[in-house]
C-alpha cells in the first residue's frame, strides 16, 4: 500500500476548468473520501491518479515517487467504476482473473485460481464464478467489480461512486462490507461519492470538492461540526442544516423574519449582518423552552421524526427520537444550543472562532 | 361450453406470453405473418431458382417456350463452362461413338453433344483469381479499417472530422469515372493485369466503407472497458485485442461480408484493368455471351459457381450478421 500525494493539480477541459490547484494526500492505509456534487471534479481527480487523464499542471506522487509520466498499467492502482465495467465477453472467473493474467504480473495458473477463489469467498460470489456477467444482478456485478480490484494487491484503491447505482438496502450492506474490507486489508483507498452519508460513515478523512476546488479536508467530525463554508454545512447532514440570515445589535442576534432573539457570543467579533447555521439536533424541544413556534409539518422516519417549526416567517427543522405525538398546528416550545451555532459571513465563509 | 384452455382468454392476447393461453386469433396472426414471409421470400428467390434450373438444363430445354419447370437435369452447362472443346467431324463422330473406349463421365457427356474435350477452360483460373483478389482485399480492408476506425473512435486526432469526410468523399463519384485515369496510371506502374494491382484497388475502394462502418461499431463499445483493462495492467494494444476485438465481432463480420460482396462482384474495373493473368470471374462470365451463340446453360452454371463462395461466407457468419446489420441500433 502506498501514500498518495497530489500537488497543485489543475486540469482544463475545453470551456471548463475541471480541477483548480487541488492538493491533498491520502496516507498509507487511509480511507479517504472525496465528497462533492455532480460536476465537482471528483471523477477527474480519480482518473488523474489512475493515469487515465493527464493533468495540465501539478504532480502526483506515490510514496514520494513522481507518477506524472507513468502509464496506467505501471501505476498499479485498482479502479472500481460506477458502471461496474465488467468485461461482457468473459465469465465472472475470467473477469476476476483478468488483472492477474496481465503480462506485467505473470501469475501462475494455479495461483490465479487460488486467488480468484479467495476473493470470491470474501465477497460471497463463489457460486457465480462460472456465470457470464450479463446474467448478474446490479449488486452481484458491483461485487465482482470490487473483486477485480482486491484480487491483486494494488498500491491504491480508487472507487468511483461504486454504490450509487444500487438500491438503498444493498447500498447499506455493501457500505458496511467495504468498510470492513478496507480495515482488514489496511488498504489505501480513495473513494469518490456525492452521498454525504457514505462519506461520513466510511471515511477516515473527507475532502470536499466543489467546482474544481478543494474547499475543506478533515475528519468526518471536522466536516460536520466545523464546516468551513455554508456550502459544506448544507452538503453534509440530513435533515439539512437550518441556515438563515441574521443580524446583531447590542449583543443580541435576531434571525431574520423570526421571533428568535439570542445572545451573541461573548468575544463579540460578529459584524452586523451574517448567517447562522443550526443543526436540527441543536434545536431542542423543551416544554420550558424560551422560544416557540407552530408545527407546520412532521416527517416521521421511524427512528426519528423531523419537525418543521415555524416562527414568524422562518421555518426551523428539529428532530425528535421515535414517532412524535405532536399534531399539526401545535405550539411547540424549544431551546437552542447556543454553543453549537455556526456563524458564517454573508459570503458563506465560516468565522474563525 | 369449451374450456378456457381450448379457447384461450376472451380478449385476444396479442403478445404471446404463455403458449398454452394464446388466443386463436393471435395464433392465426402469427401463421399469417409466416406465410406472408414465405411468399415474399419465394418471389425474391425466383431469379436464383431460374438460374439454378437453367444451369442444369440441356440446350434444347432452355429455349423451349414456355419455360419448362420439370426437365431432365444434365451437367452440359458445367461442361461448357469448365472445358475447352472442339467439334468432331461427322465421320470421326461415327467412329468415336462406335468405339467409346475408356471415356470418363465428362468425355461421354461431350461426345453425346458431338464434341471432344481439349482441356480445361479459362473459367477455373478466373474463379481462382476472384478468390485471391476478393479474399485478400477484403481481409486487408477489414484489418486496416479496424485500426483506423479504432484510432478515429478513441484518440484525439487533429482534423478528425475533415479526415473522415475526406475518406468518405472517395465514395462520392461512381468508380467508372476514374477507370481511364486508373488504366493509364496502372499501365505506367506496370500493375495492369496483376493480382497485386487489383487487390490494392479493391482495398482502397472498400477502405472508406469499412472505416465508417467499423467506427460506428467501435463507438458503441464503452471506453470504460479499455480503461479498466489499462488500469488492470494491460497496454493499449493488449486491451484492444483482449477487450475491444471480442466485442466488435458482429461489426467485423458485417463489414467483412459487405466488403467481400463488393470485391467479389466488381465488374467495371476488372473488365478494364485485367485481361489474362488476373482476370476475375465477373467479366469472364459476360464474355461467354458472343462467340458462337448464347450458351445460356454455361452462363447460368458460371453464375451459380460464382454465387456459392459468397453464399458460404455469409452463411458461416450469419449469427454475427443478424446482430451486426442492425448497425448497433438496438443493442443497448
Amino acid at each position: 500500500m502506498s501514500h498518495v500525494e497530489l500537488q497543485h493539480i489543475t486540469k482544463n477541459f475545453p470551456g471548463v476548468t475541471a480541477l483548480e490547484d487541488v492538493s491533498f494526500d491520502v496516507k498509507d492505509g487511509e480511507f479517504f473520501v472525496l465528497l462533492g456534487p455532480t460536476g465537482a471534479g471528483k471523477t477527474t481527480t480519480l482518473r488523474a491518479i489512475a493515469g487515465l487523464e493527464h493533468q495540465d499542471a501539478g504532480s502526483i506522487l506515490f510514496d514520494g515517487e513522481l507518477m506524472d509520466n507513468v502509464t496506467p498499467s505501471d501505476r498499479d492502482v485498482a479502479l472500481v467504476f460506477q458502471q461496474y465495467s465488467l468485461y461482457p465477453t468473459m465469465s465472472v472467473f475470467d473477469n476476476l482473473a483478468f488483472p492477474l493474467r496481465s503480462p506485467l504480473r505473470r501469475t501462475s495458473v494455479e495461483e490465479i485460481r487460488k486467488k480468484v477463489e479467495e476473493t470470491a469467498e470474501i465477497l460471497h460470489i463463489s457460486h457465480l464464478l462460472k456465470r457470464k456477467t450479463a446474467h448478474l444482478s446490479g449488486g452481484e456485478m458491483q461485487r465482482v467489480s470490487i473483486g477485480r480490484a482486491i484480487v491483486r494487491s494494488p498500491r491504491v484503491f480508487l472507487m468511483d461512486e461504486p454504490l450509487s447505482n444500487l438500491d438503498a438496502k444493498l447500498r447499506e450492506a455493501l457500505r458496511v462490507e467495504l468498510q470492513h474490507l478496507q480495515k482488514t486489508q489496511g488498504s489505501t483507498t480513495l473513494f469518490v461519492t456525492h452521498d454525504q452519508i457514505e462519506a461520513l460513515t466510511m471515511a477516515d478523512r473527507i475532502g470536499v470538492l466543489n467546482e474544481g476546488k478543494l474547499i475543506q479536508v478533515g475528519t468526518p467530525e471536522d466536516i460536520y461540526d466545523r464546516p468551513s463554508t455554508t456550502f459544506i454545512a448544507q452538503l453534509v447532514g440530513s435533515p439539512r442544516i437550518n441556515l438563515y440570515n441574521a443580524q446583531q445589535q447590542d449583543g443580541t442576534i435576531t434571525i431574520c423574519d423570526s421571533d428568535i432573539h439570542m445572545p451573541a457570543p461573548k468575544d463579540g467579533k460578529l459584524p452586523a449582518d451574517f448567517q447562522v447555521g443550526l443543526r436540527p439536533e441543536d434545536v431542542d424541544l423543551d416544554p420550558n423552552g424560551i422560544f416557540s413556534g407552530q408545527l407546520v409539518l412532521a416527517e416521521p422516519l421511524g427512528v426519528e421524526t423531523i419537525l418543521h417549526i415555524q416562527s414568524n416567517k422562518c421555518t426551523l427543522l428539529s428532530i425528535v427520537p421515535g414517532i412524535s405525538t405532536y399534531h399539526l398546528g401545535d405550539l411547540l416550545k424549544f431551546n437552542i444550543a447556543y454553543e453549537h451555532i455556526h456563524y458564517f459571513g454573508l459570503n458563506g465563509d465560516r468565522f474563525k472562532s | 361450453m369449451a374450456s378456457f384452455e381450448e379457447t384461450g382468454p376472451r380478449t385476444p392476447v396479442v403478445e404471446p406470453t404463455r403458449v398454452d393461453k394464446v388466443h386463436p386469433r393471435a395464433k392465426l396472426g402469427k401463421s399469417f405473418r409466416v406465410i406472408l414471409t414465405l411468399i415474399v421470400t419465394f418471389i425474391m428467390i425466383i431469379p436464383v431458382l431460374v438460374m439454378i434450373m437453367t444451369a442444369f438444363k440441356s440446350r434444347a430445354d432452355i429455349v423451349t417456350p414456355p419455360p419448362k419447370v420439370l426437365f431432365h437435369p444434365t451437367l452440359e452447362g458445367f461442361l461448357y463452362l469448365f472445358t475447352d472443346r472442339s467439334l468432331f467431324s461427322p465421320s470421326n463422330l461415327e467412329a468415336a461413338r462406335a468405339n467409346p473406349g475408356n471415356l470418363d463421365y465428362w468425355q461421354k457427356l461431350a461426345l453425346s453433344v458431338g464434341q471432344k474435350i481439349n482441356g480445361p477452360s479459362d473459367y477455373v483460373g478466373r474463379l481462382k483469381n476472384s478468390v485471391i483478389i476478393a479474399g485478400t482485399s477484403t481481409i486487408l480492408s477489414v484489418i486496416l479499417g479496424l485500426f483506423a476506425a479504432y484510432a478515429f473512435s478513441r484518440f484525439k486526432i487533429a482534423g478528425k472530422d475533415d479526415l473522415l469526410f475526406f475518406i468518405l468523399s472517395t465514395r462520392m463519384l461512381p468508380g467508372v469515372v476514374v477507370t481511364i485515369p486508373l488504366f493509364l496510371l496502372y499501365k505506367q506502374l506496370g500493375w495492369n493485369d496483376t493480382h497485386i494491382g487489383m487487390i490494392i484497388l479493391y482495398t482502397v475502394f472498400n477502405l472508406s466503407f469499412s472505416v465508417w462502418l467499423l467506427k460506428g461499431f467501435i463507438d458503441e463499445i464503452p471506453i470504460e472497458y479499455e480503461e479498466a483493462a489499462l488500469v488492470d495492467g494491460y497496454t493499449r494494444l493488449q486491451a484492444f485485442f483482449k477487450i475491444v476485438l471480442p466485442q466488435a465481432v458482429n461489426g467485423i463480420a458485417a463489414t467483412t461480408v459487405f466488403c467481400l460482396i463488393f470485391a467479389w462482384n466488381e465488374y467495371a474495373f476488372a473488365l478494364m484493368l485485367t485481361s489474362q493473368k488476373a482476370r476475375t470471374a465477373p467479366p469472364s462470365i459476360a464474355t461467354m455471351l458472343g462467340s458462337g451463340g448464347l450458351e445460356w446453360s454455361a452462363i447460368a452454371a458460371g453464375s451459380l459457381g460464382f454465387l456459392i463462395p459468397v453464399a458460404i461466407v455469409t452463411f458461416v457468419l450469419r449469427d454475427y450478421l443478424l446482430r451486426g446489420v442492425t448497425f448497433g441500433a438496438v443493442r443497448k
